[in-house]
């Protein structure tokens, strides 16, 4: 039995044991690379040319950050409390719902009122779908994780009869709603920094960056700097202290899935009113689920989850580059990837620890009082 | 008469779609009565259909697609069982990892081997787990109600069919009447009054994810060499957690397993056969209704309303025997 968690030095705990593990997942996909006959080392130089080497691959890397920064906070939330919201997909989908319900139906409100406007629909309608499974995990103890895969096979169901049956445009084949309105869109980058004379080629990457940023900011400053913060910890550390200290973990559990929900609402915000200005069929793209793997990686936390999640868009941009040069390496490369990135991060983050230790500690001299550790 | 056969035709087509169900669903039976969480039961029908269509492209045998298909899986199951017990993981993020790699590497490496975005060659009849016809279906062809339920139900399925549902009263038996199935629902339910008796924790659970792994692997082979005749990317398509589903709905319970996998296939059947027809009265169906059906049943259950659906309680807590 290895597990036993090792003590490590901070800076190793910090910094070395996430690249360890995410070295792993890389080790291993460029061995799948190699298996199937391409050079893994021509493949990250074109997956990097391709994610970063000009402004248009550096403007499309952060518009698929953007996204998973928001899938990433959404699952890092939960975690803080203890929970597993396995969910953001599905409440992101519905937040699309929101989204859309605003932007087609209040679209007579001024420009400045409607976009924000989009904001609170997606993310109330993200919060309300992650408002039952919460609901049932903080009153009538059911298994968030059981419950929150459930809704996103429920949300799938109802938003493809929605699409297809309802929301659809008259005379349109694809289930997509109607375009929409001007006002009911993120002001691009392009045009932003084109106020300040200068030149960014067309790429999706809007304001949202900067919203999610800013979220980032705000769930740092939630989680260590506020009491809800501090009681939200506890829970996730200890519920039975917690309760102890006075502290209502089904109303922790509640505000936290509700936060997640809404927070999930993010990727509505960066990819239908950033991007492509209507609600279509299966828009998440499984991006709720890379959140998981963006969460692990930054460990629950927010500055780690925006590399982790600038890490992945040069996952996703790179790989469709890469896919157009290799045809052999599709974009499934990055989902294994994302795999590896889940199994070596999150599942055995523990697993390169001892070994660590025990290099660690064959160049320092043997602490004097480690019988007296043990002891304890 | 054509109300009777047209269910008939649903009832055989909802048994067909049962088949995987069932396998994933026992299968997450053993593991989570163990003790060991498994949502990855999606990811390894998956690897399982895939490494079966692999095996029977290249040999031609169905039987050695099977062997393959098992032994992809079971090696799925035990890096789960290594992350879950060795590692103490945290079981759901480890199953979740299980389905992404699952997902990218079936379509990445059938797309290397064979173009065609990841579907393997249409496979030929020798290579496929065909149907069989039971003593008498013949004979019996005429014979009104009988005749069409024993000819077209119950005969005309392939082996791995039958073999669903010899399994839920042999896991049934072994769960409940041998003593091995005791010590796996004990281990499932307090490891440490099981270490007390001097048994080993880790080798049970150990055996509760190999048996999983197994199953999940029959289950997986039956996707792509007997259903279809191909495997193609995320061609299990959510039936490993309609399987996981129906483990909660079933209260994991092995007959009542068999019944909701039964009834969730019957389902599946349904919402195809519904699928732009216009019922009496109700008027038309939206398919999604239906095919939500299942997940909307389970979270009611879970939820407490009708019965309450309580897991095996040391299920997902690693084990840490005491210093």
């Amino acid at each position: 039995m290895s597990a036993t968690p090792t003590e490590l030095p901070k800076w190793a705990d910090v910094a070395v044991i996430p690249l360890i593990n995410v070295a792993a997942a890389f080790v291993i996909s460029g061995l799948v690379v190699t298996a199937i006959g391409e050079d893994p080392f021509n493949a990250v130089k074109l997956l990097i040319g391709g994610a970063l080497g000009d402004l248009e691959g550096i403007g499309f890397t952060l518009y698929y950050a953007t996204s998973f920064i928001f899938t990433g906070l959404a699952v890092a939330i939960c975690f803080q409390a203890g929970l597993f919201n396995i969910g953001v997909d599905g409440q992101a989908y519905v937040a699309g719902l929101g989204a859309a319900l605003v932007a087609l139906h209040l679209g007579f409100l001024p420009g400045v009122l409607l976009a924000p406007a989009c904001i609170v629909g997606a993310a109330l309608f993200g919060a309300a779908f992650a408002a039952i499974p919460g609901y049932l995990q903080a009153k009538r103890d059911s298994h968030l994780v059981i419950t929150t895969i459930m809704f996103n096979y429920i949300a799938a169901a109802m938003m493809g009869y929605l699409l297809v049956d309802v929301l659809r445009k008259q005379g349109q084949m694809n289930p997509e709603t109607p375009g929409f309105p001007p006002g009911a869109t993120m002001p691009q980058i392009k045009d932003l920094v084109a106020y300040l004379g200068w030149q960014w080629p067309d790429t999706p990457l809007n304001l949202s960056f900067v919203l999610a940023l800013l979220c980032a900011y705000l769930m740092w400053l939630l989680i260590w700097r506020t009491r809800l913060g501090y009681e939200i910890r506890a829970v996730g550390a200890n519920h039975v202290a917690a309760i102890y200290g006075g502290i209502s973990p089904a109303r922790i559990t509640m505000i936290t899935v509700l936060m997640s929900g809404a927070l999930a609402g993010g990727l509505a915000v960066n990819v239908l009113l950033g991007e492509e200005h209507r609600l279509i069929l299966q828009y998440t793209a499984d991006f709720g689920f890379v959140g998981i793997a963006v969460a692990l990686m930054g460990r629950g936390h927010p500055a780690g989850i925006v590399l982790a999640a600038i890490l992945f868009g040069i996952l996703y941009q790179g790989g469709a580059e890469l896919a157009f040069d290799q045809p052999k390496i599709t974009r499934d490369m990055i989902v294994l990837i994302q795999g590896l990135v889940v199994l070596f991060a999150g599942a055995l983050e523990h697993m390169f620890r001892r070994p660590l230790a025990l290099l660690l500690t064959r160049f320092q001299p043997p602490v004097p009082d480690a019988p007296a550790a043990e002891r304890a | 008469m054509e109300a009777f056969d047209a269910f008939i035709v649903i009832f055989a087509s909802g048994i067909r779609l049962a088949v995987p169900l069932i396998f994933a669903c026992l299968a997450g039976l053993w593991s989570e009565r163990s003790g060991i969480v498994d949502v990855g039961l999606e990811g390894k029908l998956l690897t399982g259909a895939f490494a079966a269509a692999a095996a029977a492209t290249f040999t031609g045998s169905a039987w050695l697609g099977l062997c393959s298909g098992v032994t992809v899986t079971v090696l799925m199951s035990l890096i789960h069982g290594y992350a879950s017990i060795d590692q103490r993981a945290n079981q759901i993020v480890s199953g979740v990892a299980v389905n992404m790699v699952a997902d990218g590497a079936t379509a990445l490496i059938g797309n290397a081997w064979w173009g065609q975005g990841g579907r393997t060659p249409q496979l030929p009849d020798s290579a496929l787990f065909n149907s069989i016809q039971l003593p008498g279906a013949y004979t019996l062809h005429d014979t009104p109600i009988i005749g069409p339920i024993y000819e077209r139900l119950i005969s005309g399925h392939d082996l791995i069919t039958y073999l669903a549902f010899l399994l839920a009263p042999a896991t049934y038996w072994v769960l409940y009447k041998t003593r091995f199935g005791l010590r796996l629902r004990a281990v499932g339910e307090n490891p440490a009054a099981v270490d007390t008796a001097g048994i080993s924790v880790r080798g049970l659970r150990y055996g509760g994810v190999l048996i999983c792994g197994v199953l999940v692997g029959f289950g997986g082979t039956y996707l792509s060499i007997a259903q279809a005749a191909y495997f193609q990317p995320h061609m299990s398509a959510g039936k490993g957690f309609i399987a996981l589903a129906a483990l909660v709905f079933a209260k994991w319970r092995p007959l009542p397993a068999l019944a909701t996998c039964l009834l969730f296939g019957f389902l599946d059947a349904l919402s195809i056969r519904l699928q732009g027809t216009i019922l009496p009265v109700i008027g038309s169906v939206p398919v999604q209704a239906i095919q939500a059906l299942p997940y909307i049943l389970t979270v009611i259950l879970l939820a407490g309303f009708i019965g309450k659906a309580i897991p095996p309680k040391a299920s997902g807590i690693p084990y840490v025997k005491e210093r």
